[in-house]
């Protein structure tokens, strides 16, 4: 993994602690974007894409080059790593374990409903 | 949060919210389609809380847990790990019936982590928010649940070694 300096992981934590900014960088981790495929895939006007696009820039999360009338994105070297690793390894921990709360919360609503059910008769 | 005001279109399976809200704190948020009282259970009651607290791909045993919930109570948590055993423990600092529980981590190295879990009750649902303030910016890193992945990716490349 890359090394980071501080203030660069700082700057990457504040990128991508938006929803949309995440989604941006899940998309271009599969494939390279125009600003205007952004825009589309988010529903957002060219302004609000360029503008999450420049924070994940300044993070060094994303890097644009311009040919011709399109601007291309696509994931800044390496940098990803570090921020969004973190977070996505904690998220889809905290994810498997509220699906598994959800199955023991079930259980516990049915039983309630039952021993309701019970009581009531 | 979002600078250009636009409206943020959030995809369905992202129901598990991570923010780092600063240096040292982590948020996770997640709505539970069940009363506060019942959700509140789950996190209380010991035989309940293991079947959930550690996600099956982890493939870690946990060997005992025992939750002392009220102010001042203790909890521990034990796995087995391969041949090694490994500890979460700490103390329960508030505990609300139904609404709220604080809990320090004292297995750090770094430090006491303090976590928050408020239980907020709406139309039925529950909004889970756990809050995660770390003693240190380092600490997040280093931080229990952050680490355990690590520690696979470990064990991972030890297995593979041994061919």
């Amino acid at each position: 993994m890359v090394q980071f300096t501080p203030a660069q992981l700082d700057a990457s934590f504040a990128a991508i602690s938006d929803a949309t900014r995440r989604g941006i960088l899940e998309r271009l981790a599969r494939a390279d974007a125009s600003i205007t495929d952004l825009a589309r895939r988010f529903r957002m006007t060219l302004t609000g894409i360029k503008k999450h696009v420049r924070v994940l820039e300044r993070a060094g999360l994303v890097t644009t080059e311009k040919v011709g009338r399109v601007r291309t994105c696509r994931l800044g070297p390496g940098q990803l790593d570090g921020a969004l690793a973190w977070i996505d390894r904690h998220r889809q921990l905290w994810a498997e374990r509220f699906d598994e709360l959800d199955v023991v919360v079930a259980e516990l609503k049915r039983k309630e409903q039952t021993n309701g059910r019970r009581r009531g008769k | 949060m979002d600078a250009g005001g636009e409206s943020e279109p959030t995809p369905m399976n992202e129901r598990t919210k991570v923010e780092r809200t600063s240096d040292r704190d982590v948020v996770v948020t997640r709505t539970i389609d069940a009363p506060a009282r019942l959700v509140f259970e789950a996190w209380t009651n010991a035989e309940l809380f293991r079947r959930w607290w550690v996600p099956r791909s982890y493939g870690l045993n946990l060997l005992s847990c025992e939750l002392d919930v009220r102010v001042g109570g203790r909890y521990r948590l034990v796995f087995r790990h391969e041949d090694s055993t490994m500890e979460f423990f700490g103390t329960y600092l508030e505990v609300t019936p139904h609404s709220r529980l604080v809990w320090t981590n004292d297995e750090g190295d770094e430090g006491q982590t303090v976590t928050t879990v408020t239980f907020e009750e709406s139309a039925g649902g529950t909004l889970l928010v756990v809050h995660d303030r770390y003693p240190s910016k380092e600490a997040v890193d280093l931080g229990s649940t952050g680490a355990m992945p690590e520690v696979l990716d470990q064990l991972d490349e030890l297995l593979a070694s041994m061919g």
